[in-house]
């Protein structure tokens, strides 16, 4: 019963407090982690228990809920993903070893999914990361009204998705949209901005953009107050100017931050989904006549849900989280590599 | 007492998560006595049927669930609505099958009817012996029938084809106006249609065009054919078939002209299309004259007109069945002969102008008022009741409708509005269908 640890921590308990006195006081001034006295008693017992197995109760609803809404249907989608299992008929699977996988590396569906999201994810990603940068720094100056500005940069983030979409779609829409209104007084002729192929890409990642700038402005605004002023105070004295000391103290300082925006879009752009979906209006799992914005998301629904065939589309889904492995493998290279650097 | 106050918090909290963990866990469970509290211990005493349904099916919008619970005091009815049927129907086929979660009734929409015969056919109850199958178009029956005779679902409604048109912009592009003698014209033949297209597009009035998409004509045009994309014994036959070839002629016809809107059927700017009036007609089934009334509005009124289409087709229509997993199976029964009767088919259609699938209803059916002012009092019921009664007997198959999706919204809309030629259409479309049967 006597443990080492217990053991050694006696004496400060019994210096501290009387026996029997407030263990709840004694542990006020103690910290977590010290055991009342009474070593044996049902009371220390319950405590040790206690201090031991509260937090794993505490944390534990949101294993549970990973378990039986993420985990499980992780390993039953690995499971399906070996099987030829139609959406008709959910009890006559059959064993179809790597035949769906190999099914996938082979149909130009896939590729040009896989090529599909990754320049949907460039057009969206690089140009809001980049704005939301100069949005931060814009915002980070004495303003009048900063939290309005702040509260209007946000708002985007928070409109659902579907509505924004289905704004945006209104907006290129080829006849009558207002988009072509706009550009046929430079004097553009209409786009069908949902079937060309780089214009629905365009159109897609615009929606993408608008939707996510002003989350990471946030996100890098908040990254910026946090750098000491004496940094700039000290450049300012050298003589740096507003734009070399954006340059060579606010990126530098910005470096983690930016890196985790980084691998949140790309989580993002590697899932988009919703987007293009809806976009596509009727039939848009297909995303476009010539699949010219479907992307890996839009694919794996497609065939799961449009075309019935779960088998596929859990191989699908398996073969995006390789993806995201791979990428989140890259970005830990990276990572130590900037440090080492440092 | 700082202690106890500490404590019976601490306990609190733990007492919570564990209130929550278990509340969750309990949700993963099976359901099974929700029926039960409704029927036996609820306050009323009531049976609660639901009934699943997707888009408008009209029967809350014509009074049919008022009427019932009216009829039978200890019955209500609720109805579970999802919108497309592209959600529905996929959500509808896992909860059959895990054998929970169903509605009492669940609705079918035709494009998904084979495969309910096919592959679900044991999670549906045999409404063959409950009702006078006799009072169903042949074709309607024998849809949602298996080869050993079990009938899985009533037919509700059909979608006989006629030909909507304007009137005014008829008139303006110099061509007829009279609906028996534009019937007359384009008789026997969709490519009779698509060529008088070319002379409206002649002397169009400007903004406007024929008709709304290439893809609107090839599924008119396939709805009157009788070799579809399955053979009788449910082989896939489509690149072979002689319908899907004359309505994909004709739809090539449209999308290399430039008598088509480009616009894509139940997207929001075919509706705008409709208000605006940018297109002259649309392959128009009946449960399509609700939805030009709503779109176009006011400003339609009593330019829309109605001919009969160039051939007896069918497109769309429904059927309800009754699932096996129901807790009220017997009343479920009940409701939905009931629903289905001749009857009540006529009162939908007089509400909602969807077509009855049972011949008895045509005598006394009476469109709306309103519709029949709105379509410049064109003889609505005599129009599609003549469609209704030749329809060819058509064979469906289970990826009915991926095949259609793949050959309307990839091969023509690439045709369409991607400029390319009819043959990489096809192809495309072809590749796309392997994709879809997994070859």
């Amino acid at each position: 019963m006597t443990s080492s640890k217990q053991a050694l921590a006696q004496p400060a308990t019994s210096a501290d407090a009387a026996p029997g006195s407030q263990p709840g006081a004694a542990r006020g001034a103690q910290g977590r982690g010290t055991p009342p006295q009474h070593p044996g008693s049902w009371r220390s017992r319950l405590y040790r228990w206690d201090m031991k197995a509260s937090p794993y109760a505490f944390i534990a609803p949101f294993f549970i809920i990973f378990g039986a809404f993420g985990l499980v249907p992780l390993l039953y989608t690995a499971w399906y993903s070996l099987h030829n299992v139609q959406l008709s008929g959910l009890d006559h699977q059959t064993w179809a070893g790597l035949d769906n996988y190999k099914n996938l590396l082979s149909s130009e569906f896939f590729w040009n999914a896989l090529e599909n999201t990754f320049s949907i994810g460039v057009i969206s990603t690089v140009p809001q990361l980049l704005m939301a940068l100069g949005i931060a720094h814009l915002l980070n100056y004495r303003l009048r009204g900063s939290t309005v500005w702040r509260v209007v940069m946000l708002t985007p983030y928070a409109t659902s998705v579907a509505a924004a979409t289905l704004v945006f779609t209104l907006l290129y829409s080829w006849d009558g949209g207002m988009v072509n209104w706009l550009l046929h007084f430079v004097g553009v002729h209409p786009i069908n901005w949902r079937e060309s192929d780089w214009g629905s890409q365009f159109a897609v990642s615009s929606i993408v953009i608008w939707r996510w700038t002003g989350y990471n402005a946030l996100i890098y605004l908040a990254a910026m107050q946090a750098i000491p002023t004496d940094l700039y105070e000290s450049a300012a004295l050298d003589g740096a100017g507003r734009w070399q000391q954006f340059r060579h103290v606010t990126i530098p300082m910005l470096r983690p931050t930016i890196l985790f925006t980084v691998v949140v879009s790309t989580i993002g752009a590697t899932q988009l989904f919703g987007e293009p979906l809806l976009f596509g209006g009727v039939s848009g799992s297909k995303g476009g006549s010539a699949h010219q914005y479907q992307t890996l998301g839009l694919y794996m629904y497609d065939q799961g849900w449009g075309i019935g065939n779960l088998g596929k589309a859990s191989a699908i889904a398996w073969t995006m989280f390789l993806i995201l492995l791979i990428i989140a493998a890259v970005n830990l290279l990276i990572t130590r590599r900037l440090r080492k650097s440092q | 007492m700082r202690t106890s106050t500490r404590r019976s918090r601490r306990l609190a909290a733990i007492a919570a998560v564990a209130a929550m963990t278990a509340g969750l866990l309990a949700g993963c469970s099976k359901d099974s006595n929700d029926g039960k509290s409704d029927s036996d211990g609820g306050g009323s005493g009531k049976t609660q049927l639901t009934i699943g349904t997707f888009g408008v099916f009209g029967y809350k919008q014509a009074g049919l669930y008022d009427e019932y619970m009216k009829l039978h005091p200890n019955i209500s009815i609720k109805e579970n609505v999802t919108t497309r049927t592209d959600v529905y129907w996929p959500k509808t086929l896992t909860r059959l099958q895990a054998g929970s979660g169903t509605d009492d009734i669940q609705a079918i929409e035709v494009g998904n009817i084979t495969e309910a015969v096919q592959t679900q056919a044991d999670k549906f109850v045999d409404l063959g012996k409950e009702v006078d199958k006799s009072q169903w178009l042949g074709w309607k029956l024998s849809q949602a029938t298996t080869k050993d005779g079990k009938t899985i679902a009533l037919g509700t409604d059909i979608g006989p084809m006629a030909i909507c048109y304007r009137k005014d912009l008829f008139a303006k592009a110099g061509l007829e106006t009279d609906r028996t003698k534009l019937a007359a014209q384009w008789k026997g033949d969709w490519a009779k249609y698509v060529d008088l297209g070319k002379t409206y597009m002649k002397k169009a009035p400007s903004g406007t065009k024929f008709v709304d998409s290439a893809s609107s004509v090839y599924n008119a045009a396939l709805g009157g054919e009788s070799q579809r994309y399955y053979d009788k014994d449910g082989n896939v036959i489509w690149d072979k078939s002689t319908g899907v070839k004359k309505s994909w002629n004709a739809a090539m016809t449209v999308a290399t002209s430039n008598m088509s809107a480009k616009l894509k059927q139940f997207d929001p700017t075919w509706d705008q299309g409709f208000a605006k009036g940018s297109f002259a007609t649309v392959a128009c089934p009946a449960w399509m004259m609700g939805y030009i009334q709503e779109k176009s509005g006011d400003a339609g009124k009593g330019k829309w007109d109605v001919a009969a289409a160039p051939t007896a087709a069918n497109w769309g229509g429904s059927f309800i069945g009754v699932p096996t997993a129901g807790k009220h199976q017997k009343e479920a029964v009940a409701l939905a002969k009931w629903l289905t009767a001749p009857e009540q088919q006529a009162k939908v259609f007089a509400k909602q102008a969807s077509f009855p699938s049972t011949p008895g209803a045509y005598s006394s059916l009476t469109p709306a008022a309103a519709t029949t002012e709105y379509f410049s009092n064109a003889p609505i019921t005599q129009i599609f009741g003549d469609s209704a009664k030749t329809i060819p007997v058509q064979y469906f198959g289970t990826k009915d409708q991926p095949i259609g999706t793949a050959i309307t919204d990839v091969g023509i809309l690439q045709v369409e509005q991607k400029g390319k030629t009819p043959d990489q259409g096809w192809n495309a479309a072809k590749a796309e269908i392997k994709d879809v049967l997994g070859q």
